[in-house]
């Protein structure tokens, strides 16, 4: 008896919202490329559903400051570079392949350097002109020092299209505020709260935000320290997206180095725990099997440190993309 | 929840002169104020006003002008439905539409589906037919299933068919409340996916004192049992209120603490 397998196809009726990053000359920027994602109308790779037009993207994390606790085995491929956050960005682009640079204002810092807007303003003029790719800038989670800092960020990359972030549902106005006068894109954070990131991103449109203008932050998690519960709030705001919500439309980004890195399975060194192997190999690999997880639920933008990681992540885009790109 | 404006119809006295007297503003007004107030689809009706198929036409495009709003093009004059959806299309080309509406009588049946076909419509199927309209549970499913089957048949998947189990006056006839309700439970059982299930709410409150109260409780209770459309008065904010939150505890909505201005902005 020949079995008939059911016909499963979803067919959904919204679009994830599409975002271009970066402005190039004719656009009054000076960026050499635009980066867009979003555009998908199925999950993840689902190729036989529908359309992703826009595979997802990798960007490498810079700071404006040189990172006091990275392991050696990530430290060795930037500590030529990391004094200056031009250079580290272009050995980003030119060297690893990155789509996009995130700066990470880790200088400014209240705890660390405690550096101020005008340095920060800096940082970002100094990475516009070393690379044409666009730019995230992400503050440093301090509400106080952030609206300090942005708006010296907002206007030194005024007319560039950049994304910054990140407003909070506690914390959002001046950045909205900056957004919209500088012409940037937005990036809404939420704590692992599906509710949340709708509310955050109502609140931001409140203002007059457009939601084709913001990126969803839903917090990211190492592998092991509760990635599940991430990837479940992304899945059901990417459902309920596909499903015509469009205050959960907006394409997601995931931070993931920073997460990676301060777990001990990326971490510890052979010398520390011999039984999990080599650490210039697990480092790499716990970021990158941390990454693909986010891929399948929807990640469209990844934070990422290590080249190696970043090589993987990026073949893994490429093969599951498959006969989607064409 | 898909939520079909009723304003735009003749029987309302500001609608009627302004068809009669070809004034487009009242029209448009109406047609921006619903859909702000989060309408899905805008009602569209001469009343008793004309019977012309010319002043149909004229309705339908002074609507389209005004908003993107997808219509429910209202009548039950087969040769002014014509005129109409040949209108729609002209002036508003693939936008979606719902055909308001057939009965299960042969007669109305065939031709609507034929109709819905052509113009890539949704189609509101009434459960009644010559013998008048259904008072109990088994008549509502039946005529219901009749129409399901012969617009499938047709061509129409589920989510183009919306089954109206003809909603009646509580201050007049009480008993009926539980049957449409009940009748709405199986409608949801005809087909998986399930078709569409649509009510014309105002009718439950018809003469009644309190109207509102008792459109927003029958509303909800409808949902409940599986009614995902209504045409009724998307002004009533208390009414909208009562349907976004109905869809968060039926889970078919995320919540957030601002889901009331969320919902407006759904569309």
């Amino acid at each position: 008896m020949p079995v008939t397998i059911p016909d499963v196809k979803k067919t959904w009726t919204n679009t994830i919202n599409r975002v271009t990053l970066g402005a190039t000359k004719e656009e009054g920027g000076t960026r050499t490329k635009r980066v867009t994602v979003g555009g998908a109308t199925s999950l993840p790779f689902h190729h036989f559903e529908g359309a992703m037009p826009h595979p997802s993207v990798i960007a490498m994390e810079v700071w404006n400051v040189a990172p006091q606790d990275w392991p050696a085995v990530l430290a060795e491929h930037f500590r030529d570079v990391w004094h200056d956050p031009g250079l580290w960005a272009k050995k980003c682009v030119e060297q690893y392949g990155a789509d996009l640079i995130c700066l990470r204002l880790a200088g400014c810092d209240p705890v660390g350097q405690n550096r101020g807007p005008q340095e920060a303003a800096q940082a970002v003029k100094r990475l516009l002109e070393s690379v044409g790719v666009p730019l995230i800038v992400w503050g440093t989670g301090n509400d106080d020092k952030d609206n300090e800092i942005f708006p010296a960020v907002a206007e030194a990359a005024s007319g560039e299209n950049c994304l910054l972030g990140t407003i909070t549902e506690d914390n959002y106005k001046t950045l909205v505020a900056l957004c919209t006068a500088y012409k940037h894109k937005l990036i809404a954070e939420s704590p692992c709260d599906v509710n949340i990131a709708k509310q955050v991103n109502i609140l931001a449109t409140d203002m007059g935000f457009k939601p084709e203008d913001i990126v969803m932050y839903p917090t990211s998690a190492a592998l092991g320290y509760g990635l599940e519960y991430v990837y479940s709030v992304m899945e059901r705001a990417r459902l309920a997206a596909l499903r015509g919500d469009k205050m959960l439309s907006q394409p997601m980004i995931c931070d993931i180095g920073i997460e990676v890195w301060g777990v001990k399975e990326a971490r510890a060194s052979e010398q520390e725990l011999p039984e999990w192997g080599e650490q210039t190999e697990r480092g790499p690999l716990w970021e990158a099997t941390t990454a693909y997880v986010y891929l399948l639920t929807g990640a469209d933008i990844l934070v990422l440190r290590h080249p190696q990681a970043v090589a993987s992540v990026r073949e893994a885009i490429k093969q599951l993309m498959g006969d989607g790109l064409k | 929840m898909i939520l079909i404006g009723e304003r735009i119809n003749g029987s309302f006295k500001d609608i009627g002169a302004a068809i009669k007297e070809k004034k487009k503003a009242p029209i448009q007004e109406w047609a921006k104020k619903q859909t702000e107030a989060g309408a899905d689809y805008l009602d569209v009706n001469l009343g008793a006003v004309s019977k012309s198929p010319e002043d149909f036409s004229w309705l339908i495009k002074t609507v389209c002008e005004a908003v993107p709003t997808p219509l429910s093009v209202d009548c039950n004059k087969l040769e002014l439905m014509r005129a109409g959806l040949e209108t729609h299309r002209e002036v508003a080309g693939s936008r979606p539409l719902i055909i308001n509406s057939t009965t299960a009588e042969e007669s109305k049946l065939m031709p609507l589906v034929e109709l819905a076909v052509k113009y890539d419509g949704g189609l509101i199927g009434v459960v009644m037919d010559e013998r008048g309209s259904p008072q109990d549970v088994d008549r509502r499913v039946e005529l219901g299933a009749k129409i399901f089957a012969v617009a499938s048949e047709a061509g129409l998947t589920p989510d183009r068919i919306y089954l109206d189990p003809i909603v009646m006056p509580l201050k007049f006839m009480q008993e009926q409340g539980k049957n449409v309700l009940e009748a709405i439970r199986q409608f949801a059982m005809i087909s998986d996916p399930p078709p569409h299930i649509s009510v014309g709410l105002s009718n439950i409150c018809s003469k009644a004192e309190e109207r509102g109260l008792i459109n927003r409780t029958f509303l909800v209770m409808a949902m409940a049992a599986g009614c995902d459309a209504a045409i009724c008065n998307v002004m009533d904010t208390e009414l909208v209120n009562a349907v976004a939150t109905a869809e968060l505890i039926l889970n078919k909505e995320i919540y957030s603490d601002s889901y009331l201005k969320a919902y407006r902005k759904r569309a």
